[in-house]
């Protein structure tokens, strides 16, 4: 099985985000980078199903130089190699520029299972998955909670509003991981010397030959809108508690 | 044609809720450009069912029936769907940012060689174009987006664009549809259980996290939630303690919902969680811990024992 994971470096969950001098961008100075947690359950399924069938898992990364850090995180794990797009400006991107971009390194590959996460937890989008798998013309399993491959083909369980629902489909196949899939292992401290030694490429958008085409333009990026301060509520007993509580709800904010 | 179209939403041949809000959305943004609001259903027999779209502002339904077309498909739904868009033109495309949204958006900005704004929360037009506004990093910043290809294309994050009834009935034609090649089918559906609400479709939603300190505890929020009619949710604490399935987290890497109600029970407060709720209309804590950060987000503060004040509260309801 030959199987790529794409990787985002993402700004840390805990992360402060401040806007950038120019109001469109984010100010990257103090930002603590992480592989995105979504990624982390595509590099463990993937490295579960090469270890239960064979085959070599190949893990991309499109940024600027930071994002090797991430790309070695995943080799730690267990990846066997290592795919860095770089490009200093690509941060920030349309998904529909990065899947671009992507397609034209994967492509060449021939995987049999492209993972990425649901979404990238900095851009919030899940673009990229299903903007590449079109590229590329295969078949997509999004926001999966578990996955069997047998027999040349993906079975997939996707949790949808009020259903969950199984989905088949012929490899190749593009799939995007949720929480659920698996418990991500930790990279261990052999694996993160041995991560040293593997196979780390470098390429360049022109290498590969992809132009930046971004639809998406930014205008202002703004803090969220302000919320009105919280009350607390009255009350010396529980049941007095609630019953303002209630009444609350129901005659000043009107939601029950 | 031109003008502002959607993609209806139906599941067993009955318009989903976003297919509403989407509509009602539209109609105001076709306002602001000066057009008219066309709906694309897919669906099979269901074509009596489309004039109704237009008391939400939809002037025109393009109705494209199969069998293919009955249940979605992330497949046939865009290959139809792409070549009838091709033909029609639309300058704005607008759809929910439910899971279905969220599978098709990104292949169809793909194939029709365009942009997308995703989850969107709210939409404008300025100087003739859509002005789409998103959260992102969490919700830590909200970004205004234009789109600089056609169709400009946005999803529409659920319960958060109001349904508002304009128009009467709306013309409906037929189109051909072709599903095309579909690879990935659906092998089976399993149906939740009776009557459990979905988070993101929620109104109300009652959560517990680690102050709940064990599973069987929960019995309380599903009681409360029964008779709110609420789900209920999660934090990553309980749903990792295993008291709870992954499907009922809210959070960064859980759900992000926006509920009119959010009732948090036992839950901190963590930065992760707030990037899930944070967006709720109505806010309530109850934490025994008066220094707990979710106190500070919320708009109503409980402090006080959990197992105290749910069940009288279930009862005042
Ligand atoms: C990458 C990453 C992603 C994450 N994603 C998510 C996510 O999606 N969702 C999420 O929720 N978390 C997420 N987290 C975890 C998050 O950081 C917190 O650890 C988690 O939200 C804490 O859950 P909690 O509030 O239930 O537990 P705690 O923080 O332990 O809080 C329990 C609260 O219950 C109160 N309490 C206890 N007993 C009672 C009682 N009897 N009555 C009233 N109050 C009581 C306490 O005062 C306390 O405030 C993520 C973390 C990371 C690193
Ligand atoms: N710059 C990138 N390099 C590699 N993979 C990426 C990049 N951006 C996004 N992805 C992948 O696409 C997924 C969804 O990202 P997004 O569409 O930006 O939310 C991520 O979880 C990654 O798997």
């Amino acid at each position: 099985m030959n199987i790529v994971v794409c990787i985002k470096q993402v700004p840390d969950t805990e992360a402060v985000i401040k806007v950038a001098s120019d109001g469109k961008s984010i100010d990257t100075g103090d930002i603590k980078w992480v592989m995105n947690p979504y990624d982390e359950f595509g590099v463990e399924e993937a490295l579960r199903i090469v270890k239960a069938q064979g085959g070599e898992v190949t893990v991309i990364g499109a940024g600027p130089a930071r994002v090797v850090e991430a790309l070695r995180t995943a080799l730690a794990m267990g990846a066997d190699k290592a795919i860095h797009i770089q490009d200093d400006n690509l941060y920030g991107a349309d998904p529909i520029a990065v899947a671009k971009m992507l397609a034209k390194a994967i492509e060449p590959l021939s995987p049999d299972i492209i993972f990425f996460g649901q979404r990238a937890v900095d851009d919030d989008s899940g673009v990229v998955s299903s903007a590449l798998a079109d590229l590329l013309g295969l078949p997509q399993l999004s926001v999966v909670t578990k996955l069997e491959i047998a027999d040349g083909k993906a079975k997939a369980v996707r949790p949808i509003e009020g259903q969950t629902l199984v989905l088949e489909s012929p490899l190749p196949v593009v799939v995007t991981a949720q929480k659920g899939l698996n418990e991500p292992r930790y990279a261990s401290l052999p694996g993160i010397m041995k991560a040293k030694k593997k196979p780390l490429e470098v390429k360049t958008p022109a290498d590969l030959g992809a132009e930046r085409s971004d639809f998406i333009e930014i205008a202002a990026l703004n803090p969220p809108p302000a919320r009105a301060p919280g009350k607390t509520v009255e009350g010396e007993s529980p049941a007095e508690l609630a019953a303002n509580l209630a009444k609350l709800l129901k005659e000043e904010a009107k939601v029950i | 044609m031109a003008g502002v179209w959607i993609i209806a939403e139906q599941r067993d041949g009955e318009f989903r809720k976003i297919t509403l809000e989407v509509a009602s959305a539209a109609k105001k943004v076709a306002d602001g450009l000066g057009t008219e609001v066309t709906a694309l259903v897919l669906g099979s027999g269901m074509e009596g069912a489309c004039a109704a779209l237009g008391k939400y502002g939809v002037a025109k339904v393009l109705y494209g029936d199969g069998e293919a077309f009955a249940a979605y498909t992330t497949d046939a739904y865009t290959n139809a769907c792409a070549a009838i868009i091709k033909d029609g033109a639309p300058d704005v495309l607008l759809m929910g940012a439910s899971m279905q949204g969220k599978d098709l958006g990104g292949r169809l900005a793909a194939r029709l060689d365009t942009g997308i704004a995703v989850d969107c929360t709210a939409l404008a037009v300025e100087d003739g174009k859509l002005k789409a506004t998103r959260p992102m990093y969490a919700g830590k910043v909200y970004a205004d987006i234009f789109i600089n290809g056609s169709p400009q294309i946005a999803s529409l994050r659920p319960n958060v664009f109001d349904i508002v009834e304009t128009g009467g009935e709306a013309a409906v034609e037929s189109v051909s549809a072709d599903a095309g090649e579909v690879k990935a089918v659906v092998a089976e559906v399993q149906a939740a259980e009776e009557g459990k609400v979905d988070l993101t479709e929620a109104t109300v939603i009652v959560s517990g996290g680690r102050g709940m300190k064990e599973a069987d505890n929960f019995k309380l929020l599903e009681e409360l939630a029964g008779k709110l009619g609420a789900a209920v949710g999660a934090s990553r604490s309980a749903v990792d303690a295993g008291w709870r399935s992954h499907t009922d987290q809210v959070g960064q890497t859980g759900k992000v919902v926006t509920p009119n109600l959010y009732i948090a029970c036992g839950i901190s407060g963590a930065i992760q969680h707030l990037a899930g709720m944070g967006s709720s209309k109505v806010i309530v804590a109850i934490n025994k811990d008066p220094d707990a950060p979710i106190h500070t987000k919320a708009d109503y503060c409980v402090v006080a024992d959990l197992f105290d004040v749910v069940p009288e509260l279930t009862k005042e309801i």
